[in-house]
């Protein structure tokens, strides 16, 4: 070690670099230091051979220890599909009603149903739930087929005017623009605004409870209630699928328009199927 | 012909050629720190016994919280999200407390540091601590530091074998229960420990206890003064903290030099001899291998036993005590101008001293009073006012608390009679280790009732509601409110909810919506 290369303040070696007057002090790392260094050198060395890194020609090498964060995934969801077995199993083997009435059944249906439902009924009722016209809202209490769990599981399952599903709910309103007079049309709509709420000419009335008792008692009932075992709305409410108003009604009137819902059975299976009935049971109108 | 001009001579240095190359490692010099005695000493077993008994006790210490909690007084509940000090109970949003606790540490460092320098590194610091320890273990096994020396330098034996695999092996049952006694923190100290001895205990218990063995072995007992010196940014801090008014450890050059080790004998050649007599046992002591007498340093961790070992000799000499002292750089800094003269001669024990023998007046170690300053009480200051912010909150902090949360999709919900509907998630928490029955209370909303899924009553405007003890209890309220009492699309109410037996009442005001049309 040649002398001139002392630092004066500090009485260290340098190592002979010089940069615009500073020079670099040569003092030597612990040796603790460097040899965890090359710890961690040998380390990375071994992980690229235990674990999949060196890129190859077609793919990289596989790593001695197998590992695959796909595999990890697929461990991860089996285990997850495990930890659900028991709820899965016991939804499989009760009716609604029952998996309703058991608190932590109901917790867990709620959520899977919950999820089910923003994959699959969302696109019609809305991610809330909340419908829109021509679309029903599950959260209210007015329900066309019946909003008692069982009810709901069995138009989820069967759907509404679904052809393909022989056990489907099937109902159909006829036009009436061929049957009625224009001025019929607009009797019959002010009678059943009138029902729940004001009418702007009150005198049509009563020639529209008249046209009502003679063409619509029949599947809405006498006094309008509807019926529910061929979906006929109940018209003293205040809820309107297809629009609330005399212009709104008027036009159902003359050319109903009647919803489309599929039979989720077969695309779902029952134990998801009982799920979304009890998740919208629960969204606070059920019966 | 070779024209030996035309060539130029390159002003080139094979920079590592084997001359000059440097090494690329400095190998570590074992220190052997020779065991101290004095006030300082005994102080540090003291803040030892303290700080240890603290660490490995306090698990175990309990304290009755009712039926419904854990009895251990200080435990950090993880998987239940509860950490339980003595009396006081913090769930998971009160870990503000802990950030408060931390605001003051960070402040208090300040403070510590700032009037008696780096005591935290010297006295109360977990590697500082355990390396004593180590240190004791070593000693009893091993002898002090000659023995010691020997030892190291010996060729292998059954005698070294022997002792050697001793020390290692009591170094390993400190680390492992040094390493175990943090887990009981984490859960019910008496179970998991029969837990951990049968072998039944979760295996982050086991990987926990090895990875803290792992350090404590090795910082404690291999790498020890390198922790501090390469590892710890704390010096680092800390060195930029102090300032010409904190303690440090100090040799006092102004009365220590000229040294000498026959002062005698220079004396009587009319020679000036200062009171250092290079005996060494300031360095001999050191555990962090430095020589206090080159001045403040980094790798100083002042824990004060150079001054016991200079003590001892000041005193076997007769001379006064506190050659090396606690002082500041202003006193040392006076004393130095009053020993040279101003800076102007070489340090002069004619200067320090009186014919008598004596200090000359004005000469002190140290002045109490200057570590106290402005600076000093800033800091005491916001240290006190984080703490007095923090035991008020603590004294008036509720313990039944109201959480809701309006849905937002859909916002409301019209019903068949025309009422609206607006559903809320209400969250009843209940913080204190006995069960409650909580009255769920609508204020305002004229017309308003609720109903509450998973409860069989009738639309009311009061519910009341069993909690577990110290549990959250989450609802799901459905409010719904008649078309004719709707003035506003959206109408501003409040939830309540009351412990008729404690009287502790919480409230949450909430919206109330409604379509913009509600006739």
């Amino acid at each position: 070690m040649s002398s001139e290369h002392v630092d004066e303040i500090s009485g260290v070696t340098t190592t002979g670099h010089e940069w615009d007057g500073i020079k670099e002090l040569n003092n030597p790392l612990p040796r603790w230091w460097v040899i965890t260094f090359y710890i961690t050198i040998a380390w990375a060395l071994a992980y690229t051979i235990a674990y999949p890194a060196w890129p190859m020609l077609s793919s990289a090498t596989k790593g001695a220890l197998g590992f695959s964060s796909r595999n990890d995934v697929k461990n991860e969801m089996a285990a997850a599909e495990a930890a659900k077995a028991k709820y899965v199993t016991a939804i499989k083997s009760k009716t609604v009603s029952e998996i309703a009435a058991d608190d932590t059944l109901r917790e867990f249906a709620v959520a899977a149903g919950g999820a089910a439902f923003k994959v699959n009924c969302v696109q019609c009722h809305g991610s809330g739930a909340q419908g829109s016209t021509d679309f029903p809202n599950l959260n209210d209490d007015d329900w066309l087929w019946g909003g008692k769990t069982e009810q709901i599981e069995q138009t989820i399952t069967h759907g509404i005017r679904f052809p393909p599903d022989a056990d489907t709910r099937q109902s159909e309103m006829p036009a009436f623009a061929d049957v009625l007079k224009p001025g019929q049309v607009a009797q019959v709509s002010a009678f059943v605004v009138s029902l729940s709420g004001p009418v702007r000419d009150k005198s049509l009335i009563e020639p529209g409870a008249k046209v009502f008792a003679d063409n619509c008692a029949a599947c809405h009932g006498e006094n309008a209630k509807g019926n529910r075992d061929i979906g006929a709305p109940d018209l003293t409410d205040a809820i309107w699928l297809h629009g609330s108003g005399e212009a709104a009604i008027a036009s159902q009137v003359r050319a109903p328009k009647s919803g489309v819902m599929p039979a989720w059975v077969g695309r779902l299976g029952e134990t998801t199927v009982k799920e979304l009935a009890v998740y919208v049971h629960s969204l606070g109108g059920g019966e | 012909m070779l024209n030996q001009s035309q060539v130029e001579r390159l002003d080139a240095e094979a920079v590592n050629s084997a001359k000059t190359r440097q090494p690329l490692y400095a190998a570590r010099k074992k220190i052997f720190p020779k065991r101290a005695s004095g006030r300082f000493r005994r102080f540090k077993w003291l803040v030892m016994a303290i700080t240890l008994g603290i660490y490995y006790l306090t698990p175990w210490l309990r304290w009755y919280r009712g039926p419904f909690a854990p009895d251990q007084a200080v435990l950090i509940d993880l998987a239940n999200r509860r950490f339980y000090f003595f009396f006081i109970e913090i769930w998971p949003q009160e870990f503000y407390y802990v950030a408060g606790l931390l605001m003051m540490a960070g402040v208090g460092l300040f403070l510590i540091t700032s009037t008696v320098g780096r005591a935290w590194c010297g006295y109360t610091c977990p590697q500082t601590v355990w390396v004593d320890l180590f240190l004791v273990v070593e000693g009893a096994i091993e002898g002090d530091r000659i023995a010691r020396m020997e030892l190291d330098a010996a060729p292998w034996s059954v005698c070294k074998l022997f002792l050697r695999i001793t020390k290692h092996a009591v170094w390993l049952v400190i680390a492992v229960v040094t390493g175990g006694a943090w887990i009981f923190y984490f859960a019910d100290a008496p179970k998991l420990l029969g837990e951990v001895v049968a072998g039944t205990a979760a295996p982050v218990a086991y990987a926990t206890i090895a990875v803290l063995t792992g350090t404590t072995y090795v910082f404690g007992g291999l790498v020890r003064e390198q922790v501090c010196t390469y590892m710890c940014p704390w010096p680092r801090i800390q060195a930029a903290m102090l300032d010409e008014n904190s303690l440090t450890v100090t040799y006092n050059d102004w009365r220590g030099e000229p040294r000498s080790r026959h002062a005698k004998k220079a004396l009587a050649a009319g020679l000036p001899a200062g009171d250092c007599v290079d005996c060494n046992a300031c360095v001999a002591v050191c555990p962090m291998g430095i020589d206090i007498r080159y001045g403040q340093q980094l790798e100083c961790i002042t824990c004060a036993l150079c001054i016991d070992a200079c003590d001892g000799v000041m005193d076997k000499l007769g001379r006064e005590r506190g050659l090396i002292s606690y002082a500041t750089l202003a006193d040392y800094n006076a004393n130095m101008a009053v020993a040279t003269a101003g800076g102007v001669s070489p340090v002069s024990p004619a200067l320090v001293r009186t014919a008598g023998g004596t200090f000359v007046e004005g000469l002190t170690h140290f002045h109490r009073g200057k570590i106290f300053r402005l600076r000093t009480y800033i800091y005491l200051g916001a240290w006190s006012a984080i703490g007095l912010v923090l035991v008020y909150s603590l004294l008036t902090r509720e313990r039944l608390e109201l959480n809701v949360l309006h849905d937002r999709n859909p916002q409301f919900v019209t019903l068949s009679d025309g009422s609206i509907r607006n559903g809320y998630t209400v969250k009843l928490l209940n913080m204190i280790p006995e069960p409650r029955t909580i009255k769920v209370m609508l204020q305002g909303l004229e017309g308003g009732e609720m109903s509450i899924v998973g409860v069989d009553q009738p639309p009311s405007r009061s519910f009341p509601i069993a909690v577990e003890p110290d549990r959250l209890k989450v609802l799901k309220v459905f409010v719904r409110q008649p078309t004719d009492r709707i003035k506003e699309p959206a109408q501003s109410f409040e939830f309540r909810i009351e412990d008729q037996a404690s009287s502790e009442a919480a409230e949450y005001t909430a919206s109330f919506n409604a379509p913009e049309k509600s006739k």
